[in-house]
């Protein structure tokens, strides 16, 4: 191969990753935004939708097999399904601490997370599933490199669900009324907003783009796993942070960003796969050493 | 009448009201002096003697409680009394005890010198993490220090001083005062030492001007800053104690088992140790304590529950931050 051709490839790569990373981070954003709380359990939530993917996928590959029909189907109800999760979640677990000192809720999301692993690893005995499809190898050939029509098709989903997430921020009133509780909820309040559905609306939609990303994860590697949310959802974590937590084209661009530099990264020498978390990781604490605001944060500097 | 005795009209008030009337009873008992130091004693007194009659088994467990309880008291210093989330505890635990294992197995250094060396390393390590998060609101710390975790039990897996996945085996054993220890009565003692030494320096770290800095911070930091606390630098001290807490204890770990690997140093180890923390009541001693104590014997009780363990830990979790967040022996002060 020649270098254009590693070049081309882990750039397919570092943007399957980077989509995946963005749409988890979208939700970190957004619930960062809004409730200014870092919600650890996100990743989980990504790895809960692999799995109500994988369980629909099942019922609906007897009708009409594991195609694309099949998988959209599936993805929709995994996205609508975990949503509600993400929402009960939210009303069990953060709003009875929405006023509680800071370190309160998010240890109160720390258990969220355990609670949610956990389940799952007792569900599935700890062991990977399958994620099988009938999607097939099948694609077109630039150079020496093969792109498959289900990683074309993957980023382009990946691009329609964010168009339409910012399509519905930036003109619908639900939208606008997110961007204004991120700016004061208590004017909210006084407005007539109300906050808590709007919040509510939030998690939901957090809560199904990281579901959205758990499918395309599955369909993408073949298999799952219930641990596989824990180091995305930090990864994730660090895109957001990248793009400037709290932003939502931050949330898009840093995850894009931390998927082409990671695919990079396994081509540097010293760094490789094993390496390529701790690799992630020190661009976190690195970026948070000199520009903690991130590429599109706000500069404000805000304490506890 | 109702000038007649004004304490007992407020503490019947107050009764139905509070939530902990058990714990309202111990603070009260505890309150008197004489009744506290009796407690106290009986307490060290029953540790001394559980050795002559207990078997093996239970005195694994001890030592193993006693483990917890110096990990759980420094987390303590920096969740409890400093108020920053840390989740990569675990990392620390592991310097310690890769820095023990690597400088007595490989390059055949005495143990006790290998203490000084631990502490070092857990302080850089600190310094590293702690000295451009803590600059930031603590959400950041808690992420970066999930991350640390991570990178640790990676570095510890791949390295190949740290001796892979396998990790390392052959930990020479400890001398003291000319003797080797290697029966668990030996560990056993020894862990109990420690556990008075950590219990004294968190009393007086408690006690101190530094103790009075952290809590200022954790109540308020923007008027603890106001009146002349430089807030950085003390959050610094305190994720440092913590970390020399860790390092430490780590060290003893690597030559109790004589054998450490990454799979030690998993999120799970720095999640228990949390949990005990909250568990028991952060900021407090006697808390921690009864927290680390529960974390160790609860799963010992409980064996058939098997994997379900860190589920029923984490609904625990739950249950406690939503009804009683103060944990079960919260710290008061007037």
């Amino acid at each position: 191969m020649s270098t254009f051709d590693i070049f081309l490839q882990q750039l397919v790569n570092g943007l399957l990753l980077g989509s995946f990373y963005s749409l988890i981070a979208l939700g970190y954003s957004m619930v960062y935004g809004i409730i200014k709380l870092l919600n650890f359990a996100h990743g989980d939530i990504y790895m809960a939708g692999a799995f109500v993917g994988l369980i629909a996928l099942s019922f609906v590959s007897g009708i009409v097999g594991a195609g694309w029909l099949g998988i959209l189907i599936s993805m929709v109800f995994s996205m609508i399904a975990v949503g509600l999760l993400g929402v009960l979640i939210q009303r069990a677990a953060y709003r009875p601490l929405l006023n509680a000192p800071r370190l309160s809720i998010l240890i109160t999301a720390i258990g969220v997370s355990l609670v949610l692993y956990n389940s799952v690893m007792v569900l599935t005995d700890g062991e990977f599933k399958a994620f099988t499809t009938d999607l097939g190898f099948a694609g077109v050939g630039l150079g020496n490199v093969h792109i498959t029509y289900t990683q074309i098709i993957l980023v382009l989903a990946t691009a329609a669900l964010m168009i339409s997430l910012n399509l519905f921020i930036s003109k619908t009133k639900y939208g606008k009324a997110m961007r204004a509780i991120a700016l004061d909820k208590d004017a909210c309040r006084l407005m007539g907003i109300n906050v808590n559905k709007i919040i509510a609306i939030t998690f939901f939609i957090g809560s199904a783009l990281a579901a959205a990303a758990g499918i395309m994860a599955g369909v993408y590697y073949g298999s799952i796993h219930f641990f596989m949310g824990f180091v995305l959802g930090l990864k994730a974590f660090t895109a957001a942070v990248i793009g400037g937590i709290g932003s939502i084209p931050g949330a898009m661009i840093g995850g894009l960003v931390l998927g082409l530099l990671e695919a990079a990264g396994t081509q540097l020498p010293f760094i490789g796969s094993e390496w390529k978390d701790v690799f992630a990781f020190s661009i976190l604490i690195l970026l948070l050493v000199f520009k903690p605001t991130g590429i599109l944060g706000k500069t404000e500097t805000e304490r506890m | 009448m109702s000038a007649e005795n004004p304490k007992v009209m407020e503490k019947e008030i107050q009764k139905p009201l509070s939530p902990g009337r058990f714990t309202d009873m111990l603070y009260e008992l505890l309150g008197n002096k004489r009744i506290r130091y009796s407690v106290y004693a009986a307490l060290v007194i029953t540790a001394l003697v559980i050795p002559s009659f207990a078997d093996n088994y239970v005195l694994e467990v001890f030592t193993n409680a006693y483990f917890y309880i110096i990990l759980c008291l420094g987390l303590n210093i920096v969740v409890g009394y400093a108020g920053l989330l840390d989740l990569g505890y675990a990392a620390f635990f592991a310097v310690g005890a890769y820095t023990t294992g690597i400088l007595t197995s490989q390059f055949g250094f005495n143990f006790w010198l290998t203490i000084p060396f631990s502490i070092l390393f857990s302080v850089i390590a600190g310094v590293i993490i702690g000295g451009p998060t803590l600059r930031l609101r603590s959400d950041y710390l808690a992420i970066v220090t999930l991350g640390f975790g991570e990178i640790t039990r990676i570095a510890a897996r791949n390295l190949e001083i740290t001796g892979g996945a396998s990790g390392l085996i052959g930990i020479d054993r400890p001398m003291l005062f000319g003797m080797r220890l290697y029966q668990i009565h030996h560990f056993y003692f020894l862990f109990f030492v420690l556990v008075i030494l950590a219990i004294f320096i968190s009393h007086r770290l408690y006690n101190s001007r530094l103790g009075r800095a952290w809590e200022y911070i954790r109540e308020d930091e923007d008027a603890a800053e106001a009146m002349g606390i430089d807030r950085v630098r003390y959050k610094l001290y305190a994720y440092v104690m913590g970390a020399v807490f860790g390092g430490v204890a780590g060290s003893f770990f690597a030559v109790k088992m004589t054998a450490i690997s990454p799979q030690t140093f998993l999120f799970t180890q720095s999640a228990m140790i949390l949990l005990a923390v909250v568990l028991g009541g952060m900021g407090k001693i006697q808390g921690v304590i009864v927290g680390a104590l529960l974390l160790v014997f609860f799963p010992e009780i409980f064996r058939g529950i098997g994997d379900m363990r860190m589920l029923v830990f984490g609904i625990v979790l739950l249950i406690i931050m939503v009804f009683r967040p103060q944990g079960i022996w919260p710290t008061r002060r007037s």
